[in-house]
Order: structure tokens, then sequence, then C-alpha cells
């Protein structure tokens, strides 16, 4: 569904990504996982058109997402969280999620400033849609509160439904369960696994290798700017340079054999 | 009615001002809720005040026909500056658009032959009726309103709260920011030609940047929040010079004094309708959510 081949991204001298291909395939689950600075955030940068790539291409169902605008690219069908969480803080949960249809209203300027049918038609019905996907991630009832007077955990949940609202057939989460207590992280991956069974696509980005290994049916790993590994949880785990990774190595030929 | 005739022959020139003023303010204000602080709308006034004027004065074109010119040519203008200068954000924008401000002004004051250069246009037939600024309020404000309540609104208050969060939900956010500098533009081109048919004489000082700054004082102090704001705002900054008339010399200082006042004790402006319902919450039915009481 999503395809990288070879993509490389510098900033000036600085190498940020090498060569990254992976493939992220249609109605599964995918995880991206790295130590701090492997360049995760990057990545979905350069997928959703905020930054483009120094070289290699980015294929969304076959066609090609690079020089796309942010906004075509959403269109297309990609939506996306962000680790710093980006919601609207001064809108109400509802107008956040309302915002995520923008591009699925399609009433003309006539109809919006005569308030005709068609007007009053698709807002209603985007007010309903947008109450549903509050329901989705179980914050219907907060629907009029405003956005910033949510807890933490909740904002995460709403910047969800917000992405959801975009009507995403691939969606991309940027370490949903940053900042989480433990109970929040069950709580949300959960939710996550009934958003996956409703036939979304994810690609996420995370820490957390519980909440990782428990959700991905394929996980890669980045490490400088380059994927050295990629496979199902059990292999990852298993896999010598991602344990090198993550925890250093404790004696260089033990691990040069292992990884022979 | 003999005392409102009394009352319109002295004082009809300040009410159909403030509803001019009232005009520019909201022009601004469509940028404002967009997140742009764009600080070319005296300059607007002006490129309308002046196309408007000549039409009338060189062409004898008809009233209306002058009123469309003078919304049509600063519009033109912006849509053409709008595509380098909306790139920038913040006090950058601002500086470029202030800059783009004076390059009109010098222009206006160098093109003698055309804009008759500092000494303005004398003259300018006076055909602005009060129920044309009243009708020109009217439809911009039901404009606006409308617009507020739609997905045009909506992807304006989402691009000032975040351009990037927007553009990943969709928004043509360029798009959008043109669409509110263009129609900020045509506003301050309106109020310009109106004003130009009711004064007499226009001239290039008029539209500087002390024009500027007041066409974003009135915005801001009657609050951003809705279109509400802005024209309470230019009703308070209009009239606040004639009500303290009777202070003479201090008039000024008292003038700055209050505004000084207001905006320190309202940062958000005197309509703040988040605020007002605060205060009718003070006594509430039901007790504030507990994830409220957290924060």
């Amino acid at each position: 569904m999503l395809k990288l081949t070879q993509v490389s991204k510098r900033f000036g001298g600085l190498s940020v990504l090498q060569d990254v291909s992976f493939d992220v395939p249609a109605g599964s689950v995918f995880g991206l996982i790295g130590p701090n600075g492997a360049g995760k955030t990057t990545v979905f940068n350069l997928i959703t058109g905020l930054l483009a790539p120094s070289g290699g291409t980015i294929e969304f169902d076959g066609r090609s997402l690079v020089g796309v605008a942010p906004h075509q690219i959403t269109r297309r069908g990609l939506g996306r969280t962000f680790q710093n969480i980006r919601i609207f803080k001064e809108m109400s949960l509802l107008e956040n999620v309302v915002v995520g249809m923008h591009a699925h209203l399609t009433y003309g300027v006539p109809a919006l400033l005569f308030s005709l049918p068609g007007f009053r038609a698709q807002e209603r019905a985007s007010h309903a849609k947008a109450l549903e996907l509050l329901s989705w991630v179980g914050l219907d009832h907060k629907a009029s509160d405003v956005a910033d007077n949510l807890s933490y955990g909740d904002q995460r949940k709403l910047e969800l439904a917000r992405a959801l609202a975009t009507e995403p057939r691939l969606l991309l989460l940027d370490e949903p369960v940053a900042g989480m207590n433990s109970g929040e992280k069950v709580e949300l991956m959960a939710l996550i696994q009934r958003i996956a069974q409703r036939g979304y696509t994810i690609f996420m980005i995370e820490h957390d290798m519980r909440f990782v290994m428990g959700l991905c049916q394929r996980i890669a790993v980045l490490n400088f700017g380059r994927i050295i590994a990629e496979g199902t949880p059990a292999e990852i785990q298993s896999n010598p340079a991602v344990i090198e990774a993550y925890l250093g190595r404790e004696d260089d030929e033990a691990i040069a054999e292992g990884a022979r | 009615m003999e005392w409102f005739d009394n009352f319109w022959a002295v004082y009809s020139n300040l009410v159909l001002t403030i509803g001019i003023n009232a005009l520019l303010a909201l022009s601004i204000w469509l940028t404002l809720s967009c997140g742009l602080l764009a600080m070319a709308n005296a300059a607007f006034m002006g490129i309308g005040a002046y196309t408007a004027s000549l039409l009338t004065m060189n062409v004898g074109a008809p009233f209306p026909v002058a009123l469309a010119g003078g919304v049509i040519a600063p519009t033109l203008v912006a849509l053409a500056i709008g595509g380098p200068t909306l790139r920038l954000s913040g006090v950058y924008l601002a500086m470029a658009t202030l800059g783009f401000g004076e390059v009109v002004r010098v222009l206006i004051l160098n093109a003698e032959s055309f804009t008759g250069g500092a000494l303005g246009l004398n003259g300018i037939p006076q055909q602005t009726q009060w129920w044309h600024v009243v009708l020109a309020l009217v439809v911009v404000l039901l404009l606006l309103w409308r617009l507020r309540r739609s997905r045009i609104g909506r992807a304006f208050e989402a691009i000032k709260e975040d351009g990037v969060a927007a553009s990943l939900m969709g928004i043509g956010v360029m798009a959008h920011k043109m669409l509110a500098f263009a129609l900020g533009a045509a506003i301050a081109g309106l109020a310009g030609a109106l004003n130009a048919h009711l004064t007499f004489f226009i001239g290039p000082s008029e539209f500087g940047f002390d024009r500027g700054v007041d066409i974003l004082t009135m915005a801001i102090l009657g609050g951003t929040s809705g279109p509400t704001g802005p024209v309470l705002g230019a009703l308070i900054v209009t009239l606040l010079p004639e009500l303290l008339r009777g202070f003479k010399d201090f008039r000024t200082m008292l003038n700055g004094a209050i505004l000084v006042l207001i905006v320190l004790f309202l940062p958000k402006g005197l309509w703040d309708p988040l605020r007002f319902r605060q205060w009718f919450a003070r006594a509430p039915r039901k007790p504030a959510p507990a994830t409220v009481g957290e924060r």
C-alpha cells in the first residue's frame, strides 16, 4: 500500500536517512521502531509531504507522493497524528473532528452564504459523523468541551479521532502512547486494535516495546538513519543487530558470530 | 423629529465614520482570524479610495461602478502580492505588509499628474448616502458570519491555531490565506471608496502607518473572537475622542490611557464570548467536570 524505496534525507551535510526501503502491506498494522534520534519522525514527515526527500521514491497505492502538497496527500487517504500533540486547543472537541472532514464537505459558496439545504444537510451529517468518531475513542460525552481542557491521554485520543475524520485508508500514528501511564496504554492498545479491525491500515512509530510487539504484524527497525531489520515481532526480538542497537554490545566477537 | 435633524446635521459624518471604521476593522479581523498579522489594510483602503475617486472624477463613472472599481483594484493587488508575502508569518509578514503600505503611499505621492500628489484629490462628489454605509456593513457582516459557520471559517481557525496540523487535515493552507487576504483587501477597498465619497477630499497621508495602526487597534480592542468585536472596537475608538472633547488638552492622553487600561485588563478584547460564558457560569447548575478542574 505504502512503499518506500531507497529514501534518503540530508539536512545540509547531515545525513538523517539513508536508503530506507520498506513496504506497508494493506490491512496490516506495521511498526517502525528505533532508538531516539534514529530518524523515525523524519520518515513520517517525508511521507506526509512536510519534508521533501533528498532521494528515493515514496509511493502510495502506486502513485508517487514526492512533491505533492501535504493537504493533497491527506486527501489521497493518509491520516496522521503527531508525537507532540497538535490538536486545535481553542476549539471544542466536536469542531476539532469536523475540521478533519474539510475535504469531504463539498458544498459551494452560494450554499454556505445562503444556508441552502445542501449546506445544512452536509453540516448536520458531518456533526453526526464527528460524534460517532468521538464515541469510537470514548470522548463523545465531552464533545462540546474546549480541547485544551482535556487530559494528556484524552488529547491523544482526540487527535486520533480527528485523523480518522479525514477518512484515511492508511493511518500514521507517531508515538501514540508517549507520556501515557500503563493503564492508559492498555486502553489505547485496545482502541487501536478496534480501529484496525474496522479495516484501516495502521503504520505506527513507537518506543514502547510491549505495545509494538502486541499490536504489529510486521516491524521495521531504524538505527542511525538505516533500516537494520524487518520482520515479524518474534524475528525482531531475536535479531542480534536490533538487540545491539537497543542494548549495546556486550562482546564484539560474540555479536559478530551471532550475526553471521 | 426636529432634534434628530439637528443631531444628524452635526453628527452624520461621525456616525458614518463609525460605519466605515467598522468595515476597516472587519477587514483586518478577517486576516487575523486566519492567523495572519497583515498590516496592508490602510494601503488597500487607499487603493480603493483613489481608484473609486478617479473613476468618478475623471471618467464620470456612476457611483456603483466607482465602488466596484474601489473593491476590485485592491483585491487584484492583494492577489498579486499575496503569493510572495503570505509565505511569511508573524512579525515578518507584518513588516513586509507595512513595507508594501509605504510603497503604495509613496507611489500615490509621486504620481502627481494622476493622484494630485501631496495635495491629494479635492472635490470628490459626495455621493455616499447613510444607507450605503449601513448596507455595506450589513452585507459584510452577514458574509463574515456565514463564512465563520462554514468549512471555510473552520479552516481559517484551524490555520490560525496550527498551520501544519491544518494542512494535514486536507486544508489548502495557502489558498485559504490568500482568500482571507484578498477578501480583507476587498472590504478595506470598499471602505476607502465609501469614505472618499463622503469626505470630499483624500490625501496620501490618510493611508499611511497611523491609519494601519488605528485599524489594528480597533480590531484588537474590540476582540478578535468574532465579527462583533471589531465593530464594537470601531465604535469605541471612533467615539472616544469625541466623548472626551470636554477634557480639551488632556483629550489624547485620556484617550490613550483608556485604551491601555482596556488592553491591560481585557487582553482578549471587549467582546469575548468565552469570558461572558464564564461570568454566567459562575453560579453553575452542575459542578465543573473533573478534567476541567485538573488543569
